[in-house]
């Protein structure tokens, strides 16, 4: 059986999923090497059982991000933060210097030309901002950190064959913190 | 013309025999010797205060660790540079300055051209261990030419220094203590209300991140120059008459 690798999306911006896709033709090699099952480039709505590895794009920033990243933990082997929003929480953390309320008012009613307000939480609305948008590891332990912003396509590749390989990379030579 | 009297002292750097001129510091020494010792405190050209601690070195004989440039050579030394102790500190004060303040790698000026984002690649560090402070700071934009970003200084004192040493016009303190320190203009005022600030850009060239920038650069845009430093300081000391 295949090696199972997931990848999600949390609060970034899915620039390291588009740096994931600019592997280009070196994604047919992978494809070939493991089976992707849950991933927002594909249409799956729950987060799979026994995961190999997880590449986790985006800061926790809200209940949701907190309630997600739990359960992967829980279900995968080996955890990545993949990218400078998972690793530092990079420029979603900018808002944490604001209580949360603030930053909502600021993007909803401030800035908002069409139906003004701030949303609703909870069961029919959105998902409640924690308090600080943080890096992934201040909440689970993480097994790999893969930083960038976003990490070069040749950085993923390299980790990504080598944890496919059984090795445990160090991508620190092609990558760094706002790179 | 070289000083007949010169002492010279001979010492042991990552078990590489190495002479040296009595009153040389290691930091000086190990990089003449081709040996990079990391470091963010010190520039050439500026008075060294051991602050940044990143330049820590094991010496024989020595319970403490020794700051490299501060600390002069000695006839016999025997000195180690790099380890396993040594790198393990090194990544741990990387990983504060960046939890202290908001460094933002990718949307900063200085991303691409920064001393701390290079020095924390070059130790390895991949992520911050202790949670982020995430401060909130000012951000003074007050001065017609360059702006002062609080959120990516590591109170390095560069500024501070070059400002006193070189320029010769102290417009740069620092106030406050631990993670309450600030660099300040004058007494504490914004910057383009100093009357001291010659607006030379000493400080903005030798500032090794974000923190001091020339105003209307964007992401990654921010280069500094700072080889002026060393002729400077040489003309300083020159005899002229």
């Amino acid at each position: 059986m295949k090696p199972r690798v997931a990848t999600i999306w949390l609060e970034g911006c899915s620039g390291c999923h588009m740096s994931f896709l600019d592997m280009d033709e070196r994604l047919v090699e992978l494809a070939n090497k493991m089976d992707v099952v849950y991933s927002p480039l594909m249409d799956i709505k729950e987060f799979p059982e026994d995961v190999d590895v997880t590449l986790i794009e985006g800061a926790i920033n809200t209940e949701e991000d907190l309630h997600k990243v739990r359960k992967i933990r829980s279900r995968t082997k080996l955890l990545v933060s993949f990218g400078d929003c998972a690793v530092t929480a990079n420029v979603p953390s900018m808002r944490n210097e604001f209580a949360p309320k603030d930053v909502l008012h600021r993007a909803y009613v401030e800035n908002a030309t069409l139906n003004p307000g701030a949303p609703t939480f909870g069961e029919d609305g959105v998902p409640r901002l924690l308090n600080r948008a943080r890096p992934v590891h201040e909440f689970v332990h993480v097994d790999l950190f893969l930083p960038g912003c976003p990490p070069p396509a040749d950085a993923i590749y390299y980790v990504i064959t080598e944890l496919l390989a059984g090795n445990m990379p160090d991508p620190g030579a092609l990558t760094r913190f706002g790179r | 013309m070289a000083n007949q009297n010169v002492k010279i002292v001979t010492l042991v750097i990552d078990g590489k025999d190495v002479s040296a001129q009595q009153g040389q510091t290691i930091m000086q020494v190990a990089r003449e010797a081709g040996i990079y010792i990391p470091y963010m405190c010190h520039v050439e050209g500026l008075s060294n205060i051991g602050a940044c601690r990143l330049c820590l070195v094991e010496v024989q004989g020595q319970r403490r660790l020794l700051p490299a440039c501060t600390t002069e050579v000695a006839e016999g030394m025997v000195v180690t540079t790099n380890n396993e102790r040594l790198r393990k500190y090194r990544q741990m004060i990387v990983e504060m300055m960046f939890a202290e303040r908001n460094h933002v790698c990718a949307v900063c000026v200085s991303n691409g051209h920064c001393e701390l984002q290079r020095v924390a690649q070059k130790l390895g560090v991949t992520h911050v261990r202790m949670p982020y402070l995430h401060p909130k700071l000012p951000f003074d934009a007050s001065h017609e030419r360059f702006i002062l970003d609080h959120d990516r200084c590591i109170l390095c004192t560069r500024c501070v220094r070059v400002c006193d040493e070189i320029e010769g016009a102290h417009t740069w303190d620092v106030r406050g203590r631990g993670t309450e320190s600030r660099v300040i203009i004058d007494l504490d005022q914004p910057w383009g209300t100093s009357e001291s600030c010659t607006g030379c850009g000493k400080c903005v060239n030798v500032c090794p991140t974000g923190a001091l920038a020339e105003k209307g650069r964007a992401t990654a845009e921010m280069t500094k120059k700072r080889q002026f430093l060393p002729y400077l300081t040489i003309m300083r000391e020159e005899d002229w008459a």
